[in-house]
């Protein structure tokens, strides 16, 4: 297990240029093993694009991205859609990448519910068995940086829940970094240690607020959800117009925002000018 | 033994169905029916260009069949039409500019339609040497290539994110794809090649319940294909090409028969290489 503090991957800078727009730009993160990083942001705001920069899919325009040498990846990307034609079974995708030990594979499949599933064809899977294979797979590869995009997606409220049990699991068995895309802006899985607000930038991040002990949740998540859910406060110092353009807490507008047009610092955050600071 | 010319049609056609199986079965996972058309409509201007230059042959057409793999690429990065657009393009220009650069060659006597639909009475010694030569280096290859040719298949972002290379892996299977239309155009002909990489792995596709299963059926099929067509072209005296494709669309058909289904029926067990022979 890797338990010394040397990053995983790191971006710096880091952005992606597509026809003239900054899909995101000015991402620095870093995820160091044994940690939890969870993305959130709307739709298009660059947290897959983000995740696949980290993933050395995509080349940054600007900036860098770092990872370590002989680092073992697992990714359950955002979409896999399995042509008709192709006939795949369960155990056969286990081994899609690499030649996982029978022992891991066995021992993801048990963590991840699906054993039984082994022989089934892959595209004859529900969209939540789906969602748990993928997890099972990424994990028999035993990574040392998992990337989920948007794991729980057609997955119901006590599968979520499951899943995000399952993934804490797995940061403490393996001790591999996490980084976890979710489109839920608010509420993240509890044992998340950081959180990162994207909108085409960072625009906050920090950590999630544990919820456990609120009567309030408890009744609106259940008792064993709020042990698992934590919400994440968000501190912008800048609203998102309509039309993509940025007003910052000064009352300008800009048609970006950037870490260096002068109107914030989203390197820190100043808790005194900020509603809510009861983050962290 | 190789002396009577029917059994050398025999060992020649069972070397490329071999051959066209597996690879096929990438064409039609893939989508990419209409990239093997292209390239062996453009497998005449390889023709021509030999005439032109005085130069072998199969290596002409393996060349200019890479080349055009190298133009579609390039054109996709860069063009605004869509693949199927430029598939189209490639594959007609290619064949006209064929068939003119032959007409200015006045001096050539030459079976136009031998080239068309393929010659393989007419199969020398040298050709076996170069369809079972040519065969075995890209069975080896394909071999070597199989794990990640088929992750990327899957899914590309996955198999880069976890330590492959599809990119490699896509031109190796071009260079492929233009070998064994090299080397099978005398078989079947230019405008049928495409018959045998697709037609054999569709039957397969009834019975496989693994990829690597479904590539070996294939093969088999297509060997079944050329043995029934060149008998039953020898019987009733028509175009030996044509009617090996003849032959693998009827197994097709009956693939689709409640006669199949005596094989199929025994689902979730592997089917084995007995089911395929309960075919006929």
């Amino acid at each position: 297990m890797l338990h010394n503090t040397d990053p995983l991957v790191s971006l710096s800078g880091a952005g992606i240029q597509r026809d003239g727009n900054w899909l995101v730009r000015g991402v620095n993160l870093a995820i160091v093993p044994g940690e939890i990083v969870t993305l959130i942001g709307p739709n298009g705001s660059g947290k897959s694009t983000t995740a696949k920069i980290a993933l050395g899919l995509l080349k940054p325009d600007e900036g860098r991205a770092a990872r370590r040498d002989g680092l073992v990846v697992g990714y359950v990307p955002q979409k896999v859609l399995i042509d008709w034609t192709l006939p795949l079974s369960v155990d056969r995708f286990m081994r899609l990448t690499g030649r996982p030990g029978s022992h891991d594979v066995e021992a993801a499949m048990q963590a991840t519910g699906v054993a039984h599933l082994g022989r089934a064809e892959v595209r004859t899977l529900s969209g939540g068995e789906f969602q748990r294979v993928l997890l099972a797979r990424a994990m028999a590869r035993r990574p040392d940086l998992l990337v989920l995009d948007e794991p729980v997606q057609g997955v119901d409220f006590s599968g979520e829940i499951a899943l995000y049990d399952l993934i804490g699991q797995i940061r403490d068995d393996l001790g591999c970094g996490i980084m976890m895309i979710s489109h839920d802006l608010h509420v993240v899985m509890a044992a998340t240690d950081r959180v990162i607000c994207l909108n085409g930038h960072v625009c906050c991040e920090g950590s999630p607020k544990t919820v456990a002990s609120s009567e309030e949740y408890r009744r609106l998540f259940g008792s064993r959800a709020t042990a698992t859910l934590a919400v994440y406060q968000h501190q912008h110092d800048h609203t998102h117009l309509p039309d993509g353009r940025v007003r910052h807490a000064d009352g300008t507008i800009t048609d970006h925002c950037h870490p260096d047009d002068g109107h914030h610092d989203h390197a820190a955050y100043d808790p005194v000018r900020t509603e809510g600071d009861d983050v962290r | 033994m190789f002396d009577d010319f029917f059994t050398r049609a025999l060992v020649a056609g069972i070397g490329v169905a071999l051959v066209a199986g597996p690879l096929g079965c990438f064409i039609v996972w893939r989508r990419l029916a209409y990239f093997g058309d292209t390239l062996s409509h453009a497998a005449l201007l390889g023709v021509a260009m030999a005439f032109l230059l005085e130069v072998d042959i199969t290596l002409s057409v393996f060349v200019v069949s890479a080349l055009v793999s190298v133009a579609l690429l390039l054109l996709q990065q860069r063009a605004s039409l869509s693949s199927d657009a430029l598939l189209g393009l490639l594959a007609h220009s290619a064949l006209a500019l064929g068939l003119v650069v032959l007409a200015f060659m006045t001096w050539i006597r030459m079976d136009l339609m031998g080239f068309l639909f393929g010659d393989i009475l007419a199969v020398s010694h040298r050709d076996l040497a170069v369809i079972w030569g040519g065969g075995t280096i890209v069975i080896v290859v394909l071999a070597m290539v199989w794990q990640p040719l088929f992750a990327a298949t899957v899914n590309p972002d996955m198999a880069e994110a976890e330590g492959m290379n599809p990119d490699r892996a896509n031109f190796v299977f071009m260079l492929l794809m233009a070998t064994v239309i090299a080397i099978s155009m005398k078989i079947v002909g230019v405008l049928l090649i495409t018959a045998m990489l697709i037609i054999p792995v569709a039957t397969a596709r009834t019975f496989a319940s693994g990829p690597e299963q479904m590539a070996g059926l294939a093969a088999l099929i297509g060997v079944l294909s050329v043995v029934s067509g060149l008998f039953a072209s020898l019987e009733w005296d028509t175009p030996s090409g044509p009617t090996i494709v003849v032959a693998a669309m009827a197994l097709f058909i009956l693939s689709l028969t409640p006669i199949a289904s005596l094989v199929t029926r025994r689902r979730g067990e592997p089917a084995t290489l007995g089911e395929g022979r309960t075919l006929q």
